[in-house]
């Protein structure tokens, strides 16, 4: 085992804090009811259920009868998009999302197109951002929904949702009905504005362990009056929305988790923004021809996304696994599938780089120290893998 | 071991064998996997009816630079004929096995050493 772990890949999880576990910790055996009975014991896991409705709701600024609960980002984007759709066939068949979704969101559509549903994939620009006008012009008088993610996971590129939410809401003016608006926030809580109205969303999905909370959890904020076919049936549960007996403990520690990270974004989101650029502008200056993948600037403050010219990303990672570090790449490699990242490829850069990313997602435990370890590893793993690659010979003429 | 990788891949990995390009090869097979980006270039040098020395370079994951390294251990001192057998599960089977989703790397290298053996008998007709 090495020396020290330097954990780098907090868009993948983060640990639950000591907080929260606390928060949740007698909703296991102590306050075990079942929320639906109506003895005392259980109705203090009622009141902590209700009370983490109410403080998500606080945050996200709606109705806590808007708020559900879920077992996490992929159902609450499963639910979102298929909830709307199948609830809303007397309007149309189409559906625009982007492609650079994440799979819960892509793959869900591409399920859609097996019942009938037409999907517009809209392109991404050079820095992964979709164009308002190429939105506008993608929806049709059968468009029942929208999902466009608010910032991306691999390349941290963070949408202009208030402003597309926009161009949505005319249209669906003009045609007389709205056409619903879901974001995947998963990466959001944090770094970005939560407030489902200065966003101008319909539908928002949360992942509880993306934010220091526990693993099976996630939120879909549902407003008033947007049509939704529940996914799941057996009970009154979460408004006849969700059946299942809550998750109280997940649900509590959800809530809490959630506050806390937002209590502290401001002052976080600058101290990650901080060691982010250092870290970019130094890995820039070490490892030369590294390019930045994603935007410059509108980009989540704790995602590095960097590929380095001539080399796979898939045996760095692994040089940084030997060095204690945790890191991720969009690399064909590091999957079953040989394919590059579809978000990469999306960008259109060239296979060769697409494969040669990596990347590095901060967090909250991370410290200059930590940066430094990297710049103290990294450029050498770099540099053995390109004394070995015809590609930076040839590179380098 | 890491991400199911053996000891012996790990060891090719740490230090690749035979680094490097032979100035006017007797053979020289360039392989790529079209899908992944893999890219292997093996050079060789013949001398009595032997392959004499062998150089690799190669840009692709790590089941792909251990498997370019192994393979020019393997056919070092190698007669062109015991060259010509060696298959991909030979390779796979020489680094202790590959994970599943990594056995397109033997392949490349195999792919390769045709190539360079292919190119060595075209330029003796």
């Amino acid at each position: 085992m090495p020396s020290r772990i330097v954990y780098l890949d907090h868009a993948s999880t983060t640990p639950v804090r000591p907080e929260v576990l606390e928060a949740m910790l007698p909703y296991f055996s102590e306050r075990f009811g079942n929320p639906s009975s109506i003895y005392g014991l259980a109705q203090d896991a009622r009141k902590g259920v209700d009370g983490a409705r109410a403080a998500v709701a606080g945050i996200l600024g709606c109705r806590p009868a808007e708020v559900m609960f879920t077992s996490g980002g992929s159902e609450s984007d499963n639910t979102a998009i298929k909830g709307v759709a199948f609830a809303s066939r007397q309007w149309g068949n189409h559906i625009v999302t982007s492609s650079i979704e994440h799979h819960a969101v892509l793959h869900t559509c591409q399920f859609l197109e097996k019942f009938g549903f037409d999907i517009t994939y809209l392109p991404v620009d050079a820095d992964g951002l979709v164009g308002p006008d190429d939105l506008a012009a993608a929806l049709t008088a059968r468009t029942v929904l929208v999902s466009i993610m608010y910032a991306n996971n691999e390349i941290g590129t963070v949408q202009p949702i208030a402003e597309l939410a926009e161009v949505v809401r005319r249209r669906g003016k003009a045609l007389g009905r709205v056409i619903p608006f879901h974001t995947d926030a998963v990466q959001a809580p944090g770094a970005l504005d939560l407030n489902v109205d200065r966003l101008g969303v319909d539908l928002l999905s949360l992942s509880a362990h993306k934010f220091y909370g526990p693993k099976g959890c996630g939120v879909l904020y549902v407003r008033r009056g947007t049509p939704l076919l529940p996914q799941q049936q057996g009970g009154s549960q979460e408004r006849f929305r969700r059946a299942g007996t809550e998750n109280t403990p997940g649900i509590v520690g959800t809530a809490r988790a959630l506050e806390l990270v937002v209590a502290e974004q401001e002052t976080e989101s600058a101290r990650l923004i901080g060691l982010r650029e250092r870290l970019i502008s130094r890995l820039s200056e070490r490892i030369p021809r590294t390019r930045l993948n994603g935007h410059p600037t509108l980009r989540l403050p704790n995602n590095v996304n960097v590929s380095f010219e001539a080399v796979e990303g898939e045996p760095v990672l692994l040089g940084l696994d030997f060095a204690g570090v945790c890191a991720s790449s969009g690399s064909a490699c590091t999957s079953a599938s040989l394919e590059p990242s579809h978000v990469l490829s999306a960008l259109g850069l060239p296979a060769d780089i697409a494969h040669a990313s990596l990347r590095l997602t901060l967090g909250r435990e991370n410290t200059e120290e930590d940066v430094q370890y990297l710049l103290a590893t990294l450029p050498d793993i770099v540099a053995r893998l390109r004394a070995l690659s015809p590609l930076a010979r040839a590179a380098q003429g | 071991m890491a991400d199911g990788y053996s000891e012996t891949v790990m060891t090719h990995v740490e230090r690749p064998r035979n680094r490097g390009v032979i100035e006017n090869p007797d053979g020289a097979g360039i392989e790529r996997n079209p899908v992944c980006g893999d890219l292997l270039t093996l050079t060789i040098r013949v001398a009595d009816g032997r392959i004499a020395e062998a150089r690799q370079e190669v840009k692709g994951c790590t089941g792909s630079v251990a498997a370019s390294s192994i393979l020019t251990e393997m056919v070092t001192g190698a007669t062109l004929e015991a060259a010509a057998a060696i298959t991909a599960q030979g390779i796979v089977d020489a680094l202790d096995g590959l994970p599943p989703h990594r056995l397109h790397s033997a392949a490349l290298a195999a792919s390769a050493l045709r190539k360079a053996l292919a190119f060595y008998r075209a330029k003796q007709e």
